[in-house]
C-alpha cells in the first residue's frame, strides 16, 4: 500500500512537468495551428541554462531559485525572437513546411547545447532547503517532489486565471476556437501569436528549469520530452490547456505504475498505444473539440509549381549510364555511399507518393523503412531463409504493417493523421527496442550480410541499383496512373472526389500500402549494406530525415526524391568532414529551404525551365 | 405499371447544434423533370441537397432513389447509383488540367481508379473531350484548372458532374457569381444537355430570371420547410411566397 501511494505521488510529480510542457505546446497549437517540435528543445535549453546560472550567480543558496526564475524568461525571450523572425513567415504555409521549420530549430538548439555544455550527462545542483526526503507511510519521498506537487496545482490555477479572467486569455481562447473571429475583432493577430508563443515557451522553460535537480541533463532530453508531450496533448485534446492537465496525469501515473507492473516489452509502448486508441476513438482528444471543416488545415499541400516538365529521355539514360560505370571508378567507400543513397531514394520516393501526390503528411514513415530492414534481418536470422528470399519478402512485411497501421490512419486528416502515424511508428520502435529475445532490443541484429555471391561491394551495388531503378520507376508509374491521378484529386478536394464516386479512404490506404512496400524495399537494401539493423532505423529522427529529403528535392517534383536523397547524403559527408555540428548546418539549410526555396531543388529547376521555355515562345 | 418517382424524400430532418436546418421535408421528383429549389439565404437548400447526395447524414427520414433507399449511403455509393452533383462553392481539382479533371471522374465511373499501372494520358481522353465539348470548354482542355475564369470553372464542374451519365443531376447554385447574361447562357446550356438525355434535374438558384427560364416546377423552402410547390405561375402567385420575398419575385 505504502509503495502504491509513493509510486502514485511520483507519477503525479512527473505529471506536473508534463503538464507544464504540454499546456505550452497546446496553447501554441490552439492559436497558431503549428505543431511545434522545438518545444522540447526550449525545455532542454532551460534546464541547462538554469544549471549553469545556479552555479554562476553570486547569491548563495538563493542563486538556485533565481536561476529557476531567470532561465525560463531567457528561453521565452528566445522563443519570441524565433516566432518573430521565422514562424511568422509560415503560418499560411502547408503543414510540412511548418513542421520542418520547427524541426530546424530543434537541430540548431540541439547542437548549440552540445557546443556550450558538451555531450556528457550533467547533474544539476540540489535545491537548497528542499534536498532531503520526508517519510510517507514508512517510505522515503523526496522533499523537492513534494514541493512540485504543491507548486503544480498553483501554476495550473494561475494559468486558468490568465485564460479565463484576463482580456488576453479570453482572446487566446477565442482564437483557439475560431480563428477568423479574432481577425474580425480587429485584434492585432501578429502580437497575439507572438504573445502565445512566448507564454508557451516560458511554460516549457519553467518545466525544464524545475526539472534540473531531479534528472540527469542529457542532450536527448529534447526528443524524449517532445514525444511524451505529443502524447499528452493528443490525449487531452490539442488546444486545450486542461486537456493537457488530464493527459499529463494519465501518462504520469500510467508510466509510474507501468514500471512496476508491466513486462518490459510494453513499458515504452504503452503510452503510444493509449495515444493511438484515443486518436482512433476520439481524434480530437478527451477534452478537445472536433475541428470544423474550415478549420482543418489538412489539405494545405495543394499548390503545384512549375511546368510538369519531364526531363528528356537522354537525361535519364545519361544518369543511368553514369550510375552503371561509377562504381568501377570510385573507391569502395563511395560505392557504399551510393548504395546508401539508393536505399534512401526509395525511402524518400515512397514518402513522396504519400506526402506529395496524396497530401498525407506522415511523421512515421521510418517505421516501414525500419520494418523492411528488420523484416529482412529476421527472415534471414530467425526464419533461416536464404538472403535473396529474405530480401524479396522484406518489402511485403513493411507493406503489411503499412496496411494495418494505415487502416486506422486514413480515417483522420491533417495533423491528427500525422500524429497517428507518429504514434504507430513509436509503437513499432518501442517494440523493436524492447523485445530483446526476438529483435535483439537496442543491441540490434548483427551479421546481416548479403549472400556470398552478392557480397562484393560492386555486386551488391548493382543489386541496390536494380532495386532502386525498379522501385522508383514503379512509383513514378503509379503516380501517373489513374490511381495516382485519383489520389491527387482526393488531395485537391476530398469532397469533390467522393462526389465522383471515389472512396477516398480506401484509395489513401492503398497508397499507404504501396508507399510502405517501397520504403521496406529501401530498408532491405539498407540492412544488407550495413550488415546490421538497429531500432534507430524506425526512429522519429529517421522519419524527419526522409521528410527533409523529400522537401530538399521538391515535394511535387517527380525526380525530387532521389535528388533530395543524394544531396542530403553528400552534404552529410562533406559537412561532417569540416565540423562536428552537422545537425546545426542541416538546420540552417532547412530554414533556408523552407523560407527561400519552398519548392525544392528540382521544383526550382522546373520552374526556371518552364519560364525559360515560355520566354522563348 | 405506373412508374414511381425517380427521387422520393420522406420527412427528412437535419439540425446543426441548435439550428434546425431541414425540418421535415418531403418531395417527389418524377423522371425527366427540371425542378428549382428556391428560398432565402439560410433556408436550408444546400443542407437538403447534401442530405440527398450523402454529404450529410439525415437525423431522420428516408431518401429513396428509384424505389431504393439511399439515405445512409456514403456519397461515392450514391454517385454510383446515378446521382451526380455540383457544389455551391465551386469544387474542382486545382492541380490537374481541365481535361484531367474530367478524366478522373470518367475513370472512376469505369471502375478504373485503382488501376496502378496504366498511363492516364490517353485513357478516356476522347470521352473527356466530348464532355468538355458539350459544355464549350474543348479549347481549354490542356489548361491548368487553377487558371480558369470563374464561369469556366462552373462549366467544368458541370462537365465533371456529367461524367457518370447521371439520371439525376443536383446543381447547387450553378450560376452563382456570374454576370447576368452568362448565367442565362450557362443554365440554357445545362438544360439543353439534360433534355437531350432525359436527365432529371434539381437545382437551387437565387437568380429568378434563371429559375423561371429553366424550371418546369418550383419548390420554395423557408426555415427548413417546403412552403410551396408548383408551376412557376402558381408559385409566383402564392401569397406566402410573396410574403417571404416581400413582393420581390419578379
Ligand atoms: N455545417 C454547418 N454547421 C452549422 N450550421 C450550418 C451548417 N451548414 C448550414 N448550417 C446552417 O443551417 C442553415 C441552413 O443553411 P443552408 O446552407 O442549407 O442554407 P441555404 O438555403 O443553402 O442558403 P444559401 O442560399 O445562403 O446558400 C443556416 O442557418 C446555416 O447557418
Ligand atoms: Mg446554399
Amino acid at each position: 500500500m505504502a509503495l502504491f501511494i509513493v509510486q502514485l505521488l511520483t507519477g503525479l510529480a512527473n505529471a506536473m512537468f508534463l503538464f507544464l510542457v504540454a499546456s505550452g505546446l497546446s496553447l501554441i497549437f490552439g492559436v497558431t495551428r503549428i505543431v511545434n517540435f522545438a518545444h522540447g528543445s526550449f525545455y532542454m535549453l532551460a534546464a541547462y541554462l538554469a544549471s549553469s546560472l545556479a552555479a554562476a550567480l553570486p547569491l548563495g543558496p538563493a542563486s538556485f531559485y533565481a536561476a529557476v526564475v531567470l532561465a525560463p524568461l531567457g528561453v521565452a525571450l528566445l522563443g519570441g525572437l524565433i516566432e518573430v523572425c521565422l514562424l511568422r513567415r509560415i503560418y499560411r504555409a502547408p503543414e510540412l513546411y511548418q513542421v520542418l521549420l520547427t524541426f530546424a530549430v530543434v537541430l540548431v538548439i540541439g547542437d548549440a547545447v552540445k557546443f556550450f555544455w558538451g555531450t556528457e550527462n550533467r547533474t544539476g545542483p540540489s535545491p537548497p532547503g528542499l534536498s532531503g526526503s520526508v517519510p510517507i507511510l514508512g517510505q522515503l519521498f523526496p522533499t523537492y517532489d513534494l514541493a512540485i506537487l504543491l507548486l503544480g496545482p498553483l501554476l495550473a490555477l494561475g494559468l486558468w486565471w490568465v485564460l479565463h479572467r484576463t482580456r488576453w486569455g479570453i482572446l487566446i481562447r477565442a482564437a483557439t476556437s475560431d480563428r477568423e473571429m479574432v481577425g474580425a475583432l480587429g485584434v492585432n493577430q501578429a502580437w497575439l501569436f507572438t504573445g502565445v508563443f512566448v507564454l508557451g515557451t516560458w511554460l516549457a522553460g519553467l518545466a525544464g528549469a524545475l526539472q534540473m535537480p531531479r534528472v540527469a541533463l542529457t542532450t536527448v532530453m529534447d526528443s524524449t520530452v517532445i514525444v511524451e508531450t505529443f502524447v499528452v496533448v493528443v490525449i487531452g485534446g490539442m488546444g486545450s490547456a486542461f486537456g493537457a492537465l488530464l493527459g499529463a496525469v494519465l501518462i504520469g501515473v500510467l508510466q509510474a505504475f507501468g514500471i512496476l507492473w508491466l513486462p518490459r516489452e510494453f513499458q515504452l509502448a504503452i503510452i503510444f498505444i493509449l495515444m493511438a486508441a484515443v486518436l482512433i476513438l476520439r481524434p480530437w482528444g478527451l477534452l478537445g473539440r472536433p475541428e470544423t471543416e474550415s478549420g482543418t488545415a489538412g489539405e494545405a499541400l495543394r499548390r503545384e509549381v512549375g511546368g510538369r516538365l519531364r526531363p528528356p529521355r537522354w537525361v535519364w539514360a545519361g544518369i543511368l549510364l553514369a550510375l552503371m560505370v561509377l562504381p568501377s571508378l570510385l573507391p569502395t567507400f563511395y560505392v557504399w555511399v551510393l548504395v546508401e543513397i539508393l536505399a534512401f531514394a526509395l525511402f524518400a520516393g515512397s514518402l513522396q507518393l504519400l506526402v506529395g501526390t496524396g497530401g498525407m503528411l506522415s511523421f512515421g514513415h521510418a517505421a516501414y523503412f525500419g520494418l523492411g530492414a528488420y523484416g529482412a534481418a529476421l527472415l534471414m536470422k530467425q526464419a533461416a531463409l536464404p538472403m535473396p528470399v529474405a530480401f524479396l519478402l522484406a518489402p511485403l512485411v513493411a507493406a503489411a504493417a503499412a496496411l494495418f497501421f494505415g487502416a486506422f490512419c486514413v480515417r483522420l486528416s491533417g495533423v491528427y493523421f500525422a500524429m497517428l502515424t507518429l504514434a504507430f511508428a513509436q509503437i513499432a520502435f518501442a517494440v523493436v527496442h524492447q523485445w530483446y529475445d526476438f529483435t535483439g532490443g537496442d543491441n540490434g541484429i548483427l551479421g546481416v550480410w548479403p549472400a556470398a555471391s552478392l557480397a562484393a561491394p560492386v555486386r551488391y551495388y548493382y543489386l541496390a541499383l536494380l532495386a532502386a531503378v525498379c522501385g522508383l520507376s514503379a512509383l513514378w508509374r503509379v503516380t501517373g496512373s489513374p490511381f495516382g491521378y485519383t489520389l491527387r484529386a482526393a488531395r485537391d478536394h476530398p469532397r469533390r472526389c467522393q462526389a465522383v464516386g471515389v472512396n477516398v479512404r480506401s484509395h489513401r490506404l492503398l497508397a499507404f500500402g504501396v508507399a510502405g512496400f517501397f520504403a521496406g524495399l529501401g530498408g532491405a537494401v539498407f540492412a544488407f549494406a550495413k550488415g546490421s539493423v538497429f531500432p534507430d532505423y524506425l526512429s522519429m529522427p529517421m522519419s524527419v530525415q526522409s521528410l527533409v529529403m523529400v522537401l530538399l528535392g521538391g515535394i511535387h517534383a517527380l525526380a525530387g526524391a532521389p535528388v533530395g536523397a543524394a544531396v542530403y547524403k553528400l552534404l552529410d559527408i562533406v559537412i561532417t568532414k569540416y565540423t562536428g555540428y552537422w545537425q546545426a548546418v542541416l538546420g540552417g539549410i532547412l530554414v533556408f529551404l523552407v523560407v527561400a526555396f519552398p519548392h525544392g531543388l528540382v521544383g526550382f529547376v522546373q520552374a526556371r525551365w518552364a519560364r525559360m521555355r515560355a520566354s522563348l515562345g | 405499371m405506373v412508374e414511381g418517382p425517380l427521387l422520393e424524400v420522406r420527412d427528412v430532418w437535419k439540425a446543426f447544434g441548435g439550428v434546425q436546418a431541414v425540418a421535415g421535408v418531403s418531395l417527389r421528383l418524377p423522371r425527366g423533370e427540371v425542378r428549382a429549389l428556391i428560398g432565402p439565404n439560410g433556408a436550408g437548400k444546400t443542407t437538403l441537397l447534401n442530405l440527398l447526395t450523402g454529404q450529410l447524414a439525415c437525423d431522420g427520414g428516408v431518401v429513396l432513389f428509384k424505389g431504393d433507399r439511399i439515405s445512409g449511403l456514403p456519397p461515392e455509393r450514391i454517385w454510383r447509383r446515378g446521382i451526380s452533383r455540383t457544389f455551391q462553392i465551386t469544387a474542382t481539382f486545382a492541380s490537374l488540367t481541365v481535361l484531367e479533371n474530367v478524366q478522373v471522374a470518367i475513370l472512376s465511373h469505369q471502375g478504373r481508379s485503382r488501376d496502378l499501372l496504366s498511363r492516364t494520358g490517353r485513357l478516356a481522353r476522347e470521352a473527356a473531350l466530348d464532355f468538355l465539348k458539350r459544355v464549350g470548354l474543348q479549347d481549354q482542355a490542356e489548361k491548368m484548372c487553377a487558371t480558369l475564369s470563374f464561369g469556366d470553372l462552373k462549366r467544368l464542374e458541370l462537365a465533371i458532374a456529367l461524367a457518370n451519365e447521371p439520371e439525376l443531376l443536383v446543381l447547387d447554385e450553378p450560376t452563382a457569381g456570374m454576370a447576368p447574361q452568362e448565367r442565362l447562357d450557362l443554365m440554357a446550356l445545362a438544360v439543353q444537355i439534360v433534355r437531350d438525355r432525359a436527365v432529371t434535374v434539381l437545382f437551387t438558384e437565387h437568380d429568378m430570371d434563371v429559375v423561371f427560364a429553366a424550371a418546369e416546377r418550383i419548390m420554395v423552402m423557408h426555415q427548413g420547410r417546403v412552403i410551396a410547390e408548383g408551376t412557376p405561375q402558381s408559385v409566383r402567385e402564392d401569397p406566402q411566397v410573396q410574403a417571404i420575398y416581400l413582393g420581390g419575385l419578379c
